[in-house]
This record gives structure tokens, C-alpha cells and sequence, in this order.
């Protein structure tokens, strides 16, 4: 099952910004992040570490390269982190280039390993101290970088144009409204249970999940909305790169558009990361302890929806099916109870992954490593092989994926190791299971 | 475009104590789709956008449909002045109609629908095969850009301004992007300045001179005056004000101690703050509220640099200043309930949500729209009326303060109220 050897790649994000970085640039920003935007927290974790490598075999990265340390939790942090606090003043611009490519392209910040570290050291946390490091030098992969301008300019991650986003919206509900006579999508409806918010592939590029929502919607009469305005993106790539300015910007249009709007809640799309971005990192950064407004998963939500009956299930889906656990949703979140609920409610074959729950392996795609682009496909890829194994032990025909980075990810890895498979959001059973009323339907 | 004249509360109907404006239960069973309902400001008409037959729309305005029909309807709104509004589309061609008269113009697309705060005034932006811009006051810019993405339009709603792309940019290329590709365009007219970002903007009170939120370079954000940078820069900026009747500016920065007031680039208050954002002056000009975080996770109200002492823990909306400045009232939420805090006293009954407050024109009085579960209630100097609505539109005191306006909708019935202050007391 293994593939090659990763290569080397080159990526003009980290190559032609490599050019303009000095020790002495260098040197200044890497003291400025220490010494002002680190505290106890990053001291303790890095006083704490006794160098024991028990995190190894928690990473897929470690897993699939053939236990080279270099690719271990540990590792990843004694060549950048350790290496920057040791001679933070004489670091040269090619080690720079060698610390995104690590912090950036081969680690997913999963925090899978701080499960496995004896004393819970948050380590992904300590290669995100790297990114900011690499980012305030604009030392991130293109492509990486290009989905935080997006992020800058529209406050989406695609580049989406405020007339095209309303455009979509509004071709999607003639869609639903092809189906379910009574299906909406309201915009910028005032006093709603609950805002919808989604990730800018939804309009881009897989449109019929907006137009899913809409029929979902209507079938459990959800009093919900939509914004016509900038803050209906929920992910943040920014958060991933380093920039965390945009990052705060980001979360702040989300979250104020529902503010704006007097919604009770947010429900968020099927995105793990986002789920963090604006459950917790965002919020943190802005000021917030928690989101200013209540936040659930879709998972969530559809389990809400299911439990209480306001959603029915008329047959079971039958194709065998396993299921990625997202990470920031599961580990992060802890639902992954309520994931394997709604499987059971909609599904007839469902065989569980192993390891599974908190446990589960990263996608590979995650913490940012995705949108790095096709420059870093090959590595991401060759970097999850542990994931390709599991994926094939469950012989499940289907993977149901509720987050847009491993549904990406995981296809990636079907295709590179041939595995046979599909992926599937779980919004995507549900449209094949729930119990349509006659009268609703067009 | 017909421009009316903003009218004076004074000329609203604050005698007759109930009328019944409409019956929107018929709606919905004459109508295949009524749409969310929208109340004018003086609570005289309330409308709809509806669908009549399949795929054709129309608007009903107290139970009146409108002449023109649309293949597709939205962004019904009434203005401040009480002009119906919304944005229609026929034959794949957009265009903003007014009291069932849309604009001469129209366009491959329309939206972003804004008002002067002060006057009559619309702009909406555009798209035509020429590229983007803006349309006030029905006028289309001769100017278009490779995008916009924002519209402000001055006090006076006489001129308009936002954020326009200046060149395309092909993906993934970060190094075009460096250069600086965004400007802003005031009345059509770029500033001379290009940037990395230029978000927010904001026009001085008499519509002269533009303020704006931009990025210089990556980690470095400032405040641009028309397309002049402060000299000081910033980890992060947000959204300036300008100074009543005046040039200043104001702004919220991210400085090396925390978040500070700036006022052209100068220190303002003498604090810092965890956060610092949603900067308004009184009426008269004289006194700055913003909403401010003293302690990670703690919100509430300064007001001209002195903090108030109770905080809220979830989150505190932009203030809202008495018609004499005196006081100043926003709303606040803590262990997942909301009220409204006056003068740094909050009341005591909470609610699932509640609205903006408004003042009375002396300033004693407070009143405020409010939800628990699915219903609706006006709420006066934090007690209850207790009188349940399913729909209600935002309270509005009469000129002399003793009466208030009710916007209600009782079993699918729309009525007028006006209410003795006193009873709500």
C-alpha cells in the first residue's frame, strides 16, 4: 500500500519569500513572538518535555513514514521550536523555509498527540507558535497564503464575490423549491432560531449543499437564515497560517453577523476546523470566552433534528459505511457520540473505524494542510498511509465525512491508494433517508 | 427618483389608540409564499414580498399588491423616511424599486441596499457587463472596478463610497497581491492610494472627507483619511469614526499594550483594553461611548474613558446615547440571557433576545423590543408589559414622550398602537 518517497517540492510561497528574510529580520520577529505573545502556557510545555517520543505513535505523519522520527510530534518540534529558542538571534532565512515546511505542510495540529503525551503537553499548539513565526515573516505556502488574501479581502476563503455568493442562494432555493414546494432559504431574516453559516466551497464549488439545507430545513420547519452580507463564511484559514489578525477579523464578521441579524444561534455547516475557528480560537482571540452567541455542529444539529422527531427517517441508508471523526469535532468537541447516533439512525451497515472516537486518525488534510495546495499533495497524501490502511480494514463502500477538509482529504486518499470507496456528508444521507411529507413535496 | 422629505414624528397619528392596519392571515391563505413582513416606521403600512403564482412575485403592502410582478424579489426594506424599497429581477435584468416604480436603470445584478442615516438617500452596488460600482439615488457611477465590495453612503445620501479591487488577480498569485490591489472609490473617483485591504469606511458628518479601515503590508494596518495613512501603524484597526462636525477621526488599535482609542493616530483615553470597538458619539458631539473589554472575557460600556462598573460575560452591543447625551443605554448578555444596561444599571428581567433600545426624547425612559421562547413583548425601563405579541416591530416614543407607538401582530391580525407611557410603567 505504501507509496514513494516524499519529494522534494518547490513552492514560491516559502521559495521567493525565502529571498528577502535575514538573521536579523528573523531575529526580530522570533523575539518579538516569544517574548510578547507567548506566556506560561508555552513555557511550561516547553520546561515540561522530557524528550521521551511517547507522542510518536500517536501521529500519522510517524506512522506512515516509516517511524521516522523526524516526522514524530516530538521531532517536528526539536527541529524547529528547540532549534529557534537555541539560537533565536542567528537563525538563517533557509531554516526559516525548513520551519514552514514542517509547522505548515507536515503537521495537521490535530492534537492527536497530546493524548499520547505523559503529561498532556499541547504540542500542536507549540508547532502553531511556529506558523505565527513563519507567517509574520510570509513565510507560508502559496497557496496556503492565497486562501488567507481571500480571507482578507471578502472574509470567505474562495474568493467569493458578495453578488455571487446572494446569486447562489438564491439559484439553490429555486432548487429546493424544485423538490420541496415549501423550501426557503431567507435572507438576512431578523429574530431567527437559528443562522446557517457555511464554508466558501459550498457556494464555489458544491452549491446542491446549500440547496440540501434548504430542503432539509423546510422538512423540519426550522425558522432559520441566511446573510446576504460579508460573515457567512465560517472558516478561517488565517487561524492556520498564523495570521491572526485575520483570523479576528474573520470570526468577528461571523459573529456579529448573527448578532446583526438577533439570531438565537449558530449552526454551523459539516467543518471541523471551522467548528474551531469560531467556537474557539476566534472568540479567544477577539476577546470572547465563548461564542457571543450559541454555536452547534451540524452533527449536532442534525442529531437535535433526528432525536426530536422533527426530522424522520423513511429507510435506512444500505450501502455499507465507516466514518472519518473529524477532529475538531470529536476530539475537540466530543461529538462523537452523537455522530454515531445519527449513523445508527440513518444507516444499516455501518462498520466503526479502528481506532475510532478521539482516537481516530487525522484525515491528513487538516490544521491548514490542504490548502497548501498541489505543490504538498503528494506528501500529504504519502503522509497518511496509517488512515488508507484503516479506511480499507472497515470495507465500507462509503465514508461519511461531516467536515469539508477530510471529505477533500479523505477522496485524496481513496484516490492515492485506490481503496475503491466514496465519501459522503452526512447532510448528503440524510437527503436520501428523511421522510419527505407528500404535501411538502413540489 | 423621487425623494421625499424625511417627515417629522410630529405628523404621525398619535391619537387614534388602535387601528387594524392589515390581516395577514388572509395573506397567507390568498398567497402561495408571503415572505418575512417588514413595518414602516411609523407603523402606518406593513409589506411583504409575496408570490402570486408560480415563480412570479410581487409585494403586498397592507394587502394592496403592487403593479409590478418579479421573477425574483428580495431586500424589502423600508427606508428611515418611510419609502418602501426592494430589488426585483425580470428577464435576468436587476433594479431597485420604490414605491412600486423601480429605477430607470437596471442592472446584471443588485444588491447591498443601503440609506442615509440622516436623509433620503439609497445607493445599492451594481454589476453590468462593464464591471462593478455603485447606483445612488437611481444614478448609476460612470466608473466601474474589477469588484466592490462595500457601499457607504454620506449623511446627506448624497455621495457614496466603498471598497473596489483595482486589478484582477489571477489565483494563487501572492505576489501580485502584495502590490496592493484594493483602493477606495468616493463618488467613482479612486483615492490615489492603493492598499492590501481597505475595509470599513466611513464619511465625516457634512460628507467631505472619507475614513477607512486598510492594511499597509502584511501585519500592519492603520487608518487611511481620504487615502492618506496615519503615520502610526498597527497590528490591527477597526472601524473609524469621525469626529461630529469636524476632521478628526477616531479609531480603535491594536497597540504593544492592548487595545487603545486613537484620535488621529494619538493617544484619546488614557486606557487599554483586552478589546475595544463600536465607538459612538452623542448626539451634540460631546461624549465618546465604545464598547470595551477591561478583562479577558468581561464586556461593557465606556464613556469617555471612564468604564462602568458592571460587566457582562458573554457579550455587550454598541451603545446608544439619550437624545441629550446624558445617558446611554446597549444591550448586554451574560450566562446566556439577555438585557439592556443604562447609565451602568442593568435591568433586572432578562430575555432569549432583545433589541436595540430607544430612548424617549428627554431621556428618562428606555423602551426596547424583546423575545422569550417564540413570543414578543415591549419592554419600558426594564419592566415587562407582559402583553404577548407573535411579530412586533421596534417601540418608537411619541415627540413629547408621553405616548409610545406599538407595532403588533395579534393572531395573524397587524395593528397600530399607541400607548399611554404611563401604562407601560
Amino acid at each position: 500500500m505504501g507509496l514513494p518517497a516524499i519529494p522534494i517540492v518547490s513552492d514560491p510561497g516559502l521559495d521567493e519569500t525565502v529571498k528577502g528574510l535575514t538573521p536579523e529580520k528573523i531575529a526580530k520577529v522570533v523575539n518579538r513572538i516569544i517574548d510578547s505573545e507567548t506566556a506560561a502556557r508555552f513555557k511550561v510545555y516547553m520546561k515540561t518535555c522530557v524528550h521521551c517520543g511517547l507522542c510518536s505513535d500517536a501521529c500519522h505523519w510517524f506512522l506512515s513514514n516509516d517511524r521516522d522520527p523526524r516526522f514524530s510530534p516530538v521531532g517536528k518540534v526539536k527541529q524547529t521550536l528547540w532549534e529557534i529558542i537555541k539560537r533565536k538571534d542567528s537563525l538563517d532565512p533557509a531554516f526559516l523555509k525548513e520551519c514552514s515546511r514542517i509547522a505548515h505542510t507536515e503537521c495537521n495540529v490535530c492534537r492527536r498527540c497530546s493524548m499520547y503525551c505523559p503529561f498532556g503537553i499541547d504540542i500542536a499548539y507549540l508547532l502553531m507558535v511556529v506558523r505565527r513565526i513563519c507567517s509574520e515573516l510570509e513565510m507560508v505556502p502559496q497557496f496556503l497564503q492565497d486562501t488567507v488574501n481571500s480571507h482578507s479581502v471578502t472574509m470567505n476563503q474562495m474568493w467569493v464575490k458578495q453578488d455571487e455568493w446572494i446569486d447562489t442562494l438564491q439559484w439553490q432555493e429555486e432548487e429546493a423549491k424544485g423538490e420541496i414546494k415549501t423550501a426557503r432559504i431567507p435572507l438576512d431574516k431578523e429574530g431567527a432560531d437559528v443562522f446557517y453559516s457555511v464554508i466558501a466551497p459550498e457556494p464555489k464549488i458544491l452549491a446542491q449543499l446549500i440547496g440540501n439545507i434548504a430542503q432539509i430545513m423546510a422538512v423540519a420547519k426550522v425558522d432559520w437564515t441566511m446573510p446576504s452580507f460579508d460573515g457567512w463564511d465560517n472558516s478561517n484559514m488565517a487561524m492556520y497560517s498564523g495570521d491572526f489578525e485575520t483570523m479576528g477579523r474573520v470570526e468577528r464578521y461571523h459573529h456579529e453577523a448573527a448578532l446583526k441579524l438577533k439570531a438565537r444561534r449558530i449552526v454551523m455547516g459539516e467543518c471541523g476546523h471551522a467548528f474551531r475557528g469560531a467556537a474557539y480560537d476566534g472568540p479567544k482571540w477577539l476577546g470572547w470566552k465563548q461564542p457571543p452567541i450559541p454555536l452547534i455542529h451540524a452533527v449536532d444539529f442534525y442529531h437535535e433534528l433526528i432525536t426530536t422527531g422533527r426530522i424522520k427517517i423513511a429507510r435506512k441508508f444500505k450501502t455499507p459505511v465507516t466514518v472519518q471523526e473529524p477532529c475538531n469535532i470529536v476530539r475537540g468537541r466530543g461529538l462523537g457520540k452523537k455522530l454515531r447516533e445519527i449513523i445508527a439512525a440513518t444507516c444499516e451497515d455501518f462498520t466503526p473505524p479502528y481506532p475510532d472516537f478521539e482516537h481516530n486518525y487525522c484525515c491528513g488534510a487538516g490544521g491548514g494542510v490542504i490548502n497548501c495546495g498541489p505543490p504538498w499533495k503528494t506528501s500529504r497524501v504519502k503522509g497518511n498511509e496509517v488512515k488508507a490502511k484503516q479506511l480499507a480494514e472497515t470495507k465500507a463502500k462509503i465514508i461519511i465525512t461531516p467536515c469539508h477538509n477530510c471529505h477533500s482529504g479523505i477522496e485524496d486518499i481513496i484516490s492515492g491508494y485506490k481503496l475503491g470507496m466514496h465519501v459522503k456528508f452526512f447532510s448528503e444521507i440524510l437527503m436520501e433517508v428523511m421522510e419527505i411529507p407528500d404535501e411538502l413535496r413540489a | 427618483m423621487n425623494l421625499k422629505a424625511y417627515p417629522e414624528k410630529h405628523s404621525w397619528d398619535w391619537e387614534t389608540s388602535t387601528k387594524e392596519i392589515a390581516n395577514i392571515s388572509d395573506w397567507i391563505s390568498s398567497f402561495p409564499e408571503v415572505q418575512e413582513i417588514v413595518i414602516s416606521p411609523e407603523g402606518e403600512r406593513i409589506a411583504a414580498i409575496v408570490m402570486t403564482e408560480d415563480d412570479v412575485f410581487s409585494v403586498c403592502v397592507n394587502g394592496e399588491l403592487w403593479t409590478n410582478t418579479f421573477e425574483k424579489a428580495w431586500s424589502l426594506k423600508f427606508s428611515p423616511n418611510g419609502s418602501l424599497f426592494c430589488i426585483g429581477m425580470n428577464d435576468d435584468e436587476w433594479t431597485v424599486i420604490e414605491e412600486d416604480k423601480p429605477w430607470e436603470d437596471s442592472f446584471d445584478y443588485v444588491w447591498n441596499m443601503k440609506f442615509s442615516p440622516e436623509s433620503p438617500g439609497v445607493g445599492v452596488n451594481v454589476r453590468t457587463s462593464e464591471g462593478y460600482g455603485v447606483a445612488l439615488n437611481g444614478n448609476p457611477w460612470d466608473s466601474k472596478f474589477v469588484q466592490m465590495r462595500s457601499l457607504e453612503v454620506s449623511p446627506d445620501g448624497k455621495r457614496a463610497a466603498g471598497t473596489v479591487q483595482l486589478t484582477s488577480l489571477a489565483e494563487g498569485d501572492v505576489f501580485s497581491f502584495k502590490k496592493g490591489l484594493w483602493g477606495l472609490a468616493v463618488d467613482g473617483e479612486l483615492w490615489g492610494t492603493n492598499f492590501l485591504n481597505v475595509w470599513d469606511c466611513v464619511f465625516s458628518t457634512e460628507g467631505t472627507k472619507v475614513a477607512a479601515e486598510v492594511r499597509l503590508v502584511s501585519g500592519r494596518q492603520t487608518i487611511a483619511v481620504d487615502g492618506i495613512p496615519w503615520d502610526q501603524e498597527f497590528k490591527a484597526v477597526w472601524r473609524p469614526i469621525f469626529v461630529p462636525d469636524g476632521h478628526d477621526v477616531i479609531a480603535p488599535c491594536l497597540t504593544t499594550d492592548g487595545w487603545r482609542l486613537l484620535v488621529n493616530g494619538k493617544s484619546l483615553w488614557n486606557k487599554s483594553f483586552n478589546q475595544a470597538w463600536n465607538t459612538v458619539f452623542s448626539p451634540n458631539g460631546a461624549k465618546l461611548a465604545a464598547v470595551v473589554s477591561p478583562e479577558f472575557g468581561r464586556w461593557t460600556i465606556g464613556v469617555d474613558g471612564n468604564v462602568w462598573k458592571n460587566s457582562f460575560g458573554e457579550v455587550v452591543l454598541a451603545p446608544v446615547f439619550s437624545p441629550d447625551g446624558q445617558r446611554v443605554a446597549a444591550v448586554a448578555k451574560d450566562s446566556g440571557k439577555w438585557t439592556i444596561i443604562v447609565n451602568d444599571v442593568p435591568w433586572i428581567e432578562n430575555f432569549d433576545m432583545i433589541w436595540d433600545p430607544a430612548f424617549s426624547p428627554d431621556g428618562l425612559h428606555v423602551a426596547a423590543k424583546a423575545a422569550r421562547g417564540s413570543d414578543y413583548f415591549v419592554v419600558v425601563d426594564g419592566k415587562n408589559s407582559n402583553q404577548k405579541f407573535s411579530k412586533l416591530g421596534a417601540p418608537v416614543f411619541s415627540p413629547d414622550g408621553s405616548r409610545l407607538l406599538m407595532k403588533t401582530v395579534e393572531a395573524g391580525r397587524y395593528f397600530r398602537k399607541i400607548v399611554p407611557l404611563k401604562n407601560l410603567l
